[in-house]
C-alpha cells in the first residue's frame, strides 16, 4: 500500500516536471503574445491589490475625515474616485490582455500543432499508417492537441494570481504585520485546498469522459447494427445493454458532484471566514492604535477580491495531468521516423506502359512469411491483365506496390524500363492510377472529387462520367458537378461511389490502370459496360496498360491476359481456356461459384 | 439542419416552455426541486454577510477610531459565523441533490431516446441520420448535464446574489442602491445584444470544428488516395484552411468574451467611484453612516461576478435549451411503426404464408417506393425478388417484416395482420436477415446469442452444426470466445456472413426475409455460405433479394420489380422465355458476368 502511494508520488513528481516542461515549450512558441498576456494577467493581478488599497485609503483619507469634519474632503474624493476609475480601467486591460492574448496563445498552439501533426501524416509512408488505427490518428490530429494545450487556457491567470497572493501579502505587511499574519494562514490555505481538490477531483472528471466514450461507443454500434438489433427484436436488450454505461456514466458524474458540492462552499466560506477574523483582529489593532481603520477594511476587501482568482492555481494544476498525457500522443506522431523518398525521373514517350516485376518479395511488418515470394511478372504495354487468386495470395499487397503505397523488401518493379523510385511523385501519379475497392471522397463538389484540383476542364470531367456511366446520376443531382458530397452534402450509393473513383482515375488518363476490385458494389448490368469501354479503349491503342483484380468471371473473360496467383508467386498464366485446361488451382478458384451453384440445386 | 434549429430558437418564449416539457419528461429531475431550489436561494445569504459586519463593525466605533471592543460586536459576528455555516451546509446540501436528481433524470432520458431512437424506422432507412441520432442520446445530454450542474447553479447563485445585495443595498439607503444600478444598467440593457452576438459566434466556431474535422480525415482516412494521385499539397492547403478557419473563428469569440467580462470590471470601478463620492456627500449631509458607505463598496463587488458571466451563462443556456430540445422532439417524434404490445394477435403456429393486397408505400413528401402490390406467397415457397436499385425490392422486403408499414393496404401472415401481432411474436416468426452480416464488438458467442436470448453453448454448436459450419468453427482460434472485433472485423466479410446465418439459424423463424451479400467473398467461404443458406431455407418459406443469377434460378418463383411496381411474377423459366421482359435483359447480363459462354452447361 505504501509503495503503491510512493509509486504515485514519483510519477506525480514526473507529470509536474513534464507538465511544466510543456509549459516552457508553448511560451518559448509564442514567446511575444505568451509574454503581453502574462503581463497582462500580472497587471490584472496587481490592480485587483491595488483596488483594495484605494478603498482602505479611500476610508482614512476621504470617508473619515469628511464624517468627522461633517463637511466633504472634495479633493481627497476626487481622487478616489479618480483612483477606482483609473485602477478598473488597468484592470480592464489587464483582463483583456490575459483573456484574448492568452486565448489566442492557446488557440494557436493548437492550430499550430495540428499543422504539424497533418503534415506529418501526409509525409509518413504507408506503412505506418497501416500500423495505426484510423480514430487513433484522427483523435492524435484532434482531441490530443487540445488537451496537450489545455494547460495554457488557465495559465496565464494563474500566473497573474501569484503576482496578485505576492502583492498582496505585500500591501498587508505594509498596512498591519499582525493582518498579514492571517493572510498567511488563510491564502496558503485556499492554495491547499484548491490543490488537494483538483487533485481529487481529475482522475474523476478523467474516469467520467471515459465512460461518455464507452457510451457513445455503444450508441454508434446499436445504431449501426439497427437492423440486426430490430428483426431480431433485440431493442430492450440493447436498451439494458445502453443504460447499463449510462448508469454508471450517472454515479460517476455524481461522484464528482459530491466532491464539488465538499470543495465549492468550503471555498466560497474560506475567505469571509478570514474577513470575520481580520475584523476580530482588526478591531484589537485599531483599539491599540497600532493600524488604522483603512487598514482593516483594505484587508478585509483583499481577502473577498483575491478568493476567487486563486482558484486558476488549481485549474492549472487540474489540466496538467491531461495535457501531458495527449502531449505524450502528440509528440508520438512528431517523432514517428520515415517518410517515402522519390526520385526525379519522369517516363518518356505517352501511351500504355510496360510493366514488370523481377524477384519482388514483400513481408507485413511482424509477419512470419512473405505475401509476395519472388514474384516476376512482365506485362506488355496497352493489354489488359486479369490477377486472380484466393484471399490472402497477395493481391490487394501488388496492387499497393504498383503506386508505391508500400515498396518491395526485396526485388525491383518498372515501368516501361524505369524503376519506380527513380520517379518522380508527380511522374508516378500520372503514369499509374489505382481505384480500390472502398472508395474515399473528399467533403468536396463532384467536379473536385474527379479532377482533385488539377486543371481538367468540365467537359473531360464529364468525359469521364461518361465513361464509368456516371454522368446520369451526375445530372440528376440538384448542382450537377457543383453538388456537394460528404457530411453535409448529398449522399451517394456504394455503387456511385465507386464510379466517381474510376472516373477520378481515367479523367488523369494514366498509363497504367489498376483496378483492385473496383465495381464491386456497381450494379452488374453497369459493371459490364464500363469494363467493356474501358476494355475497348486499351485494345483501341488509346488506353492504358490495365491490371485487374477479379473476382468474377465477367472481369476475366475481358482479359487478354490471366495470371494466377498463389503462395506469393505467379503459379500459372494464359488466356482463361489455357489455364482452365492445365491448372487445377485455377480452375478450383474460377469454378467455384459453379460449385456453390450445384450445391445450391 | 442545426442552423435551421438555432434559427427557429426563441429562447424567451419557448426555452421556458423547453425546461417544463423537459422536466415534466423526467419525474426524477423535478421530485424535490422546489426544496433543492429554496436551498439555493438561502445559500446565497451568505456573500452579503460580509458587508453587513464590515457596516456595524466600522459603525460600532472602528469608523471614528473610539475604543471599540471586540465584545461589542461580538453578536454580529457570532451571527455572521453561524449564517456562513448555514450557507456552506445550504450549498453542500443543494449541490448533491442538484447532482443526483439531474444525473438520475437526464439518465433516464438519455435512456429513453435511446429506446426511442430503435423504434424509429429512420434508423434502418437513413444511415447518414445514425450519427445524429448517437449524438442525441450522447453529446446533447451531456451539454444539459453540463448546463443544470454549472451554468445553472451559476444563473441561480448569481441571480440570489444580485437581488440580495440589491435588499441589503436599499435596506441602507435607496440612492446609493440607484447609483450602482445606474453604473450597471449600460451594460445590463447590452447584455442580450452581446449574448446573441457571442452565440452567434460560438455557432460559427462549432461549424469551423466540424468543417476541420472533415479535411482532418483526409490525410487520415484518405491517406491512400492522397499518396496515390500525389495530391499532398492540395490536401495540406485544405487542412490549413480549415484549421485557420476554425482559429479565426475561435478569436473572434474569444475576443466577444474578453471585452464583455472587462467592461463589467469597468463599471463596478465606476460605480464603487460613485458610491463613495455620493456616499460622503450624502453622509456628511446627515443620510447615512460612514460603515453604510464602506459596505456598499463590498457590496458592488457582488454584482460585478454575475453581471461578468452573464453574457457567457446566456450563451450557454441558449445551447442547452437548444440541446434540450432536439432531445425532446426526438423523444415526441411518433414511433411510426406501432407494438400492439400484449393487445396483439397471435399468429399461427407452424408454417407460414404471407400476402400482400393493394399496398403502396412513399415517404413523406417524397416519390412513391412501392404501388399497389398485390401478390400471395405461399408456406414453404422459396421466393426470388429482382429488380435494379431503387426498383423497391428492399422496401418491399422491410414491408413484408415489418420494419416500415405501408401508406396504404394490408401485409397478412399465415392471414393475420401483422400491424395487429405484437412485435415480440412477430420476431419469433419472422427474421430479416440483412446484406451484411452486422456483428457487435463482442465475443463470437455474445454475438449468436443475438439470435437466441441465453442459449447455451450446446444450443449454439447445435446451430453450426445444423448449417454444417462446424469445420469452419473448428478453424477459429478461439472457438466460441473468439472476438470479432470492431462491427466484426476481424473475421472476414464472408466469414461475416457465415455468423449472421447461424444468428438466423438459433433465431428459428418459420418465414426468412434476406437480402443477399454483393460484396465479393473468397470462393471457398461462398461455398460455405451457399450451403449454409442451403441449410437455413430447408423447410421454411423465404423471399430472398437475389443478386445472383443462380440464387434467382433455383427459386420456385421470381418476383420482378421495376420502377415500385410488381411487373413479372413467375418461374424462372416462364419469366426467361418473356423477350423484351424486364427480367430477360437483366438475366442475360448476370449471363455475361456470371459466365465466360464457354463453360456454360
Amino acid at each position: 500500500m505504501s509503495l503503491g502511494t510512493d509509486d504515485l508520488h514519483t510519477s506525480d513528481d514526473r507529470v509536474m516536471r513534464r507538465g511544466l516542461a510543456l509549459m516552457g515549450r508553448g511560451i518559448r512558441e509564442q514567446k511575444l503574445l505568451a509574454t503581453l498576456s502574462i503581463l497582462g494577467s500580472i497587471l490584472f493581478g496587481f490592480m485587483t491589490v491595488a483596488d483594495a488599497w484605494v478603498l482602505g485609503w479611500a476610508t482614512d483619507h476621504a470617508i473619515r475625515p469628511s464624517f468627522e469634519r461633517g463637511d466633504v474632503a472634495a479633493g481627497a474624493l476626487w481622487a478616489t474616485a479618480a483612483m477606482f476609475l483609473a485602477v478598473a480601467l488597468l484592470r480592464a486591460l489587464g483582463v483583456i490582455a490575459r483573456r484574448l492574448i492568452g486565448g489566442i496563445v492557446y488557440y494557436r498552439l493548437i492550430a499550430t500543432y495540428r499543422r504539424l501533426v497533418t503534415r506529418k501524416y501526409l509525409a509518413l509512408p504507408m506503412s505506418w499508417h497501416h500500423r495505426h488505427p484510423t480514430g487513433q490518428l484522427l483523435s492524435n490530429a484532434n482531441a490530443d492537441v487540445e488537451a496537450a494545450w489545455a494547460v495554457f487556457m488557465p495559465l496565464p491567470m494563474a500566473i497573474g494570481v501569484i503576482a496578485m497572493l505576492v502583492a498582496a501579502i505585500g500591501a498587508m505587511a505594509v498596512a498591519d504585520l499582525v493582518l498579514t499574519v492571517v493572510g498567511l494562514l488563510v491564502f496558503p490555505a485556499l492554495f491547499a485546498i484548491n490543490v488537494f481538490y483538483q487533485r481529487w477531483l481529475s482522475p474523476r472528471v478523467t474516469r467520467a469522459q471515459a465512460l461518455r466514450g464507452d457510451l457513445s461507443a455503444v450508441a454508434h454500434e446499436s445504431f449501426d447494427g439497427a437492423l440486426v438489433v430490430k428483426s431480431l427484436g433485440r431493442e430492450t436488450d440493447e436498451t439494458e445493454r445502453f443504460e447499463a454505461v449510462a448508469e454508471e456514466l450517472r454515479d460517476a458524474n455524481i461522484e464528482v458532484g459530491r466532491i464539488r458540492a465538499i470543495f465549492d462552499p468550503l471555498l466560497e466560506a474560506l475567505p469571509n471566514l478570514g474577513v470575520l477574523l481580520v475584523v476580530v483582529i482588526g478591531v484589537g489593532r485599531v483599539a491599540s492604535g497600532a493600524a488604522a481603520p483603512g487598514d482593516v477594511v483594505q484587508v478585509a476587501f483583499l481577502f473577498t477580491v483575491v478568493s476567487f482568482p486563486v482558484r486558476a492555481i488549481g485549474w492549472v494544476l487540474g489540466e496538467i495531468p491531461r495535457s501531458v498525457v495527449g502531449w505524450g500522443r502528440v509528440e508520438s506522431v512528431l517523432h514517428a521516423d520515415g517518410s517515402m523518398t522519390y526520385g526525379s525521373s519522369t517516363i518518356p514517350g505517352a501511351g500504355a506502359v510496360r510493366l514488370q516485376l523481377d524477384g519482388v518479395r514483400y513481408r507485413f511488418d511482424g509477419a512470419a512469411d512473405d505475401v509476395l515470394h519472388d514474384l516476376d511478372l512482365d506485362v506488355s504495354p496497352g493489354s489488359v491483365t486479369a490477377i486472380v487468386g484466393s484471399t490472402g495470395s497477395g493481391k490487394s499487397t501488388l496492387t499497393s506496390l504498383l503506386v508505391r503505397l508500400v515498396d518491395p523488401n526485396a526485388g525491383r518493379i518498372r515501368f516501361d524500363g524505369v524503376d519506380l523510385p527513380e520517379l518522380s511523385h508527380e511522374a508516378l501519379a500520372s503514369t499509374v492510377a489505382v481505384v480500390p475497392q472502398a472508395t474515399f471522397l473528399f467533403d468536396d463538389s463532384v467536379r473536385e472529387n474527379v479532377t482533385l484540383s488539377a486543371d481538367i476542364s468540365d467537359q473531360e470531367v464529364w468525359q469521364a462520367l461518361r465513361t464509368v456511366q456516371a454522368d446520369g446520376f451526375v445530372a440528376a443531382l440538384p448542382k450537377g458537378l457543383d453538388s456537394q458530397l460528404g457530411e453535409r452534402g448529398t449522399t451517394l450509393s456504394g455503387g456511385q461511389r465507386q464510379r466517381l473513383a474510376l472516373a477520378r482515375a481515367l479523367v488523369r488518363q494514366p498509363r497504367l490502370l489498376v483496378l483492385d476490385d473496383a465495381t464491386s458494389a456497381v450494379d452488374p448490368e453497369v459493371e459490364q459496360r464500363i469494363l467493356r469501354a474501358l476494355a475497348e479503349q486499351t485494345a483501341g491503342g488509346d488506353g492504358p496498360t490495365v491490371v485487374v483484380v477479379a473476382y468474377r468471371k465477367a472481369t476475366i473473360a475481358l482479359a487478354d491476359d490471366v495470371v494466377l496467383l498463389a503462395d506469393g508467386q505467379v503459379a500459372a498464366r494464359g488466356t482463361h481456356a489455357e489455364l482452365t485446361a492445365t491448372s487445377a488451382a485455377y480452375r478450383d478458384i474460377v469454378d467455384a461459384y459453379d460449385q456453390a451453384r450445384e450445391a445450391q440445386s | 439542419m442545426t442552423a435551421t434549429e438555432y434559427e427557429a430558437t426563441e429562447p424567451d418564449i419557448k426555452g421556458t416552455a423547453i425546461l417544463r416539457r423537459g422536466l415534466a419528461m423526467t419525474p426524477a429531475m423535478r421530485e424535490g426541486l422546489g426544496f433543492t431550489l429554496l436551498l439555493a436561494a438561502l445559500s446565497t445569504i451568505g456573500s452579503s454577510v460580509v458587508p453587513i459586519v464590515v457596516q456595524r463593525t466600522i459603525d460600532n466605533g472602528l469608523g471614528d477610531g473610539r475604543e471599540t471592543e471586540v465584545a461589542d460586536i461580538l453578536p454580529v459576528l457570532t451571527l455572521a459565523l453561524i449564517l456562513i455555516g448555514i450557507t456552506a451546509v445550504c450549498a453542500y446540501w443543494m449541490r448533491v441533490r442538484l447532482f443526483i436528481a439531474s444525473e438520475t433524470g437526464l439518465s433516464e432520458l438519455r435512456v429513453a431516446a435511446f429506446r426511442h431512437v430503435h423504434d424509429l424506422s429512420t434508423l434502418t432507412q437513413n444511415a447518414q441520420r445514425r450519427g445524429v441520432l448517437v449524438s442525441r442520446v450522447t453529446s446533447d445530454v451531456d451539454q444539459i448535464s453540463m448546463f443544470l450542474q454549472f451554468v445553472g447553479i451559476m444563473m441561480v447563485i448569481s441571480l440570489g446574489q444580485i437581488v440580495v445585495a440589491t435588499a441589503v443595498m436599499a435596506f441602507y439607503s435607496w440612492e446609493l442602491t440607484l447609483v450602482v444600478w445606474l453604473c450597471f444598467l449600460p451594460l445590463v440593457v447590452s447584455l442580450k445584444f452581446f449574448a446573441s452576438r457571442l452565440s452567434r459566434a460560438y455557432d460559427t466556431v462549432r461549424r469551423t470544428v466540424g468543417e476541420m474535422l472533415a479535411v482532418i480525415a483526409e490525410p487520415v482516412v484518405g491517406a491512400s488516395v492522397v499518396r496515390a494521385h500525389a495530391i499532398e499539397e492540395r490536401t495540406q492547403r485544405r487542412v490549413d484552411g480549415g484549421i485557420n478557419a476554425n482559429l479565426d473563428a475561435n478569436t473572434r469569440a474569444q475576443s466577444l468574451v474578453a471585452v464583455t467580462f472587462a467592461s463589467a470590471g469597468v463599471a463596478g470601478g465606476l460605480a464603487n467611484a460613485g458610491v463613495i463620492a455620493a456616499g460622503v456627500v450624502i453622509g456628511v449631509a446627515g443620510g447615512l453612516s460612514i460603515g453604510t458607505v464602506i459596505a456598499f463598496a463590498f457590496l458592488v463587488g457582488l454584482i460585478v461576478g454575475p453581471v461578468q458571466n452573464a453574457t457567457q451563462v446566456l450563451t450557454e443556456a441558449q445551447n442547452a435549451i437548444a440541446s434540450w430540445r432536439r432531445v425532446i422532439d426526438l423523444v415526441d417524434t411518433p414511433a411510426d411503426v406501432i407494438d400492439p404490445g400484449d393487445a396483439g394477435v397471435r399468429l399461427p403456429d407452424g408454417e407460414l404464408s404471407a400476402a400482400m393486397s393493394h399496398v403502396s408505400f412513399a415517404y413523406p413528401d417524397g416519390p412513391t417506393v412501392i404501388a399497389d402490390v398485390d401478390v400471395t406467397i405461399p408456406a414453404r415457397q422459396r421466393i426470388a425478388v429482382v429488380g435494379e436499385t431503387g426498383s423497391g425490392k428492399t422496401t418491399f422486403a422491410k414491408l413484408l417484416t415489418r420494419l416500415m408499414d405501408p401508406a396504404e393496404g394490408t401485409v397478412t401472415l399465415g392471414g393475420v395482420d401483422i400491424s395487429t401481432v405484437s412485435f415480440a411474436e412477430l420476431r419469433r416468426h419472422v427474421l430479416m436477415v440483412p446484406q451484411e452480416g452486422f456483428l457487435f464488438d463482442a465475443s463470437l458467442r455474445q454475438n449468436l446469442e443475438y439470435g437466441r436470448r441465453g442459449a447455451s453453448d450446446a444450443e449454439l454448436m447445435k446451430a453450426i452444426d445444423d448449417v454444417e459450419l462446424r469445420d469452419w468453427f473448428d478453424g477459429l482460434p478461439h472457438g466460441l470466445d473468439t472476438r470479432v472485433g470492431q462491427r466484426g472485423e476481424s473475421l472476414s466479410a464472408g466469414e461475416r456472413q457465415l455468423v449472421a446465418l447461424i444468428r438466423s439459424a438459433l433465431a428459428d423463424p418459420e418465414f426468412l426475409v434476406l437480402d443477399e451479400a454483393t460484396s465479393a467473398v473468397d470462393p471457398q467461404t461462398e461455398l460455405r455460405a451457399t450451403q449454409a443458406l442451403e441449410r437455413l431455407l430447408n423447410g421454411r418459406t423465404s423471399v430472398t433479394i437475389a443478386h445472383r443469377l443462380t440464387t434467382a434460378e433455383n427459386a420456385d418463383r421470381v418476383l420482378v420489380f421495376d420502377g415500385g411496381r410488381l411487373v413479372q411474377d413467375g418461374t424462372h423459366d416462364e419469366l426467361v422465355a418473356v423477350r423484351d421482359g424486364v427480367y430477360a435483359r437483366l438475366h442475360a447480363s448476370w449471363v455475361a458476368q456470371a459466365s465466360l459462354g464457354l463453360d456454360q452447361h
